[in-house]
């Protein structure tokens, strides 16, 4: 641990960061790709504080995860619009290319994953908690590691599915879907427990190196049940996702 | 279920900027019960006048943080022992 | 300099004309949840609210007890430090003055106790002659956990970090002592007209 924390740069200043291109991912979520002058690199699952500034001076800051893999030049984040935020619908329906914002990191050096670290990756996500999950993904094929990986994703609808095409290129990813099953479908429709997670999940025999992102229900009732089928607990890394704001 | 509730990734910024290191690997012992574990793993109330990090066994304060005046506070008592 | 960013501004309502803010406030559209930590499960047969510090030793109510005390509704607008305002704002409580009727405290200041470990501080006098109650009914509805329930301390001429949630006990002091915000660097009175965020403000 001591090693990977060493080797983790910390910046903790605030950079300028110029929004390069908004891509609009599902009817509430993008991706804005960031020009970032001095980026000093980041690990997959590391994400950034984004600082935005209104004309009166007034100020917000927000923490997205970082959705590029580090292999990539420009740095990437995907947000999901909070109907009462404050941040996130500017970013997803206002941003454009030119803007200015200010970030800090990459921070976070925990829940990382080096293709080096080696495998085999259990992924598990609850809506927007696929972003660092992405990161690693997109990082593990950039490396061409043959690490094997596993993705359980939770999501309310099919439209509210992140990076859908992609996924299935990067790995075949479990998918329920806890409010609006697609027409026709017979795989998993109902929110994650322990059944499921033996099933489209990973041994705890393998001994996976499992990562769980999404609201903290969610990632606090799955850390529990993959205990109880056996995982072992400092195998399992977790980040919650909230509102700090919106 | 407190959903307020994040972790200590989530303060990852906050405490870089105190400890001008990379804090969420570090491993931290409560004062108050002695459990240990990575700062990532405390739990962090971030809705507030201030940053609070408390322990995810005894929900005693670790560390709590406010900018007073645009400066950064801490209190650092509730940690027995942190290593990075 | 920070760089502005386009079209970014703060959200907040536009306030009813002739409404009057606190300096550095805003209206907000809705009711934030701050919270220094978990929310306490506080079951009603295990609730005592206490006064401490007082002449004749310590008083204390069940939730019965307290709930058979005379109480009000009372509207007023709150002000959080961290800039959101919210007026007009429905509470029914028990006023302090009910609770401290023949209590001889021994105290200029009283530190709040909240289930949970929350403390803050204020002057008794802020306490008294109709500008505090504790509060156990949010819009007509019991005060959610959330919010502070089963009851909360309510003192909306000071800033809202001094209304202290899932209220425990007030406790008369000699001297004032800094509670739990008080001690990291905000202000020992809170007077939101004056804007006393921070201690020396």
């Amino acid at each position: 641990m001591s090693s990977a924390t060493r080797a983790t740069e910390v910046s903790t200043g605030w950079r300028p960061a110029e929004v390069r291109e908004v891509v609009s991912e599902t009817p509430s979520a993008a991706t804005l790709v960031l020009d970032v002058p001095g980026w000093p690199g980041h690990r997959a699952g590391q994400h950034v504080d984004l600082r935005l500034t209104a004309e009166d001076g007034y100020q917000a800051t927000r923490s997205y995860s970082i959705a590029s893999a580090p292999e990539d030049v420009h740095v990437a984040i995907t947000v999901e619009r909070l109907d009462d935020g404050e941040v996130s619908p500017y970013l997803v329906e206002v941003a454009r290319p030119g803007d200015l914002l200010e970030l800090r990191g990459p921070v976070g050096g925990w829940f990382v994953w080096r293709a080096a670290d080696g495998g085999p990756l259990f992924l598990v996500a609850g809506g927007s908690g696929l972003v660092p999950l992405m990161a690693m993904l997109r990082h593990r094929a950039r490396t061409g590691s043959d690490a094997e990986a596993r993705l359980l994703l939770s999501a309310r609808s099919e439209e509210d599915v992140l990076y859908a095409d992609e996924l299935r290129e990067l790995v075949e990813p479990a998918i329920t879907y806890t409010r609006f099953p697609p027409a026709g479908w017979n795989g998993y429709a109902r929110r994650v427990d322990r059944a499921m997670l033996a099933e489209a999940g990973l041994p705890p025999g393998d001994r996976p190196r499992v990562f769980v992102c999404g609201p903290t229900g969610f990632v606090e009732g799955v850390a529990r049940e993959l205990v109880a089928l056996g995982h072992d607990p400092s195998r399992i890394r977790t980040e919650r996702f909230g509102a700090t704001g919106g | 279920m407190d959903e307020l509730r994040l972790d200590g990734n989530a303060a990852a910024g906050l405490l870089a900027e105190v400890f001008a290191a990379e804090a969420t690997a570090a491993l931290v012992r409560c004062a108050s019960c002695g459990a240990e574990g990575a700062v990532a793993t405390v739990q962090v109330y971030a809705h507030a006048p201030g940053t609070v990090l408390r322990c995810p066994g005894c929900d005693a304060v670790i560390m709590r943080f406010a900018r007073i005046r645009g400066e950064l506070v801490a209190d650092l008592r509730g940690i027995g022992r942190l290593s990075f | 300099m920070s760089p502005i960013t386009r079209g970014f501004r703060r959200r907040h309502a536009e306030p009813p004309a002739g409404a009057a803010l606190p300096p550095g406030q805003y209206l907000t559209p809705d009711f934030p949840v701050l919270s220094a930590g978990p929310t306490p499960d506080v079951p009603l047969d295990r609730w005592r609210l206490s006064i401490g510090g007082a002449a004749d030793g310590e008083r204390s109510w069940s939730w019965e007890e307290f709930r058979a005390l005379p109480s009000e509704s009372i509207t007023v607008d709150i002000h959080c430090v961290t800039s959101w305002s919210k007026l007009g704002t429905a509470w029914e409580g028990v006023s302090v003055d009910t609770l401290l009727d023949g209590v001889e405290p021994l105290g200029a200041y009283v530190m709040a106790h909240s289930y949970g470990g929350y403390t803050t501080n204020l002057p008794a006098e802020d306490l008294t002659d109709g500008k505090a109650w504790v509060a156990y009914a949010y819009d007509g509805r019991p005060l959610e956990p959330e919010h502070g329930g089963p009851a909360r301390l309510l003192v909306p001429h000071l800033y809202f970090w001094k209304s202290a949630k899932w209220l425990r006990a007030l406790e008369f002091l000699d001297a004032d002592e800094p509670g739990f915000w008080e001690s990291l660097g905000y202000h020992d009175y809170g007077d939101p007209w004056r804007e006393q965020r921070y201690q020396g403000d």
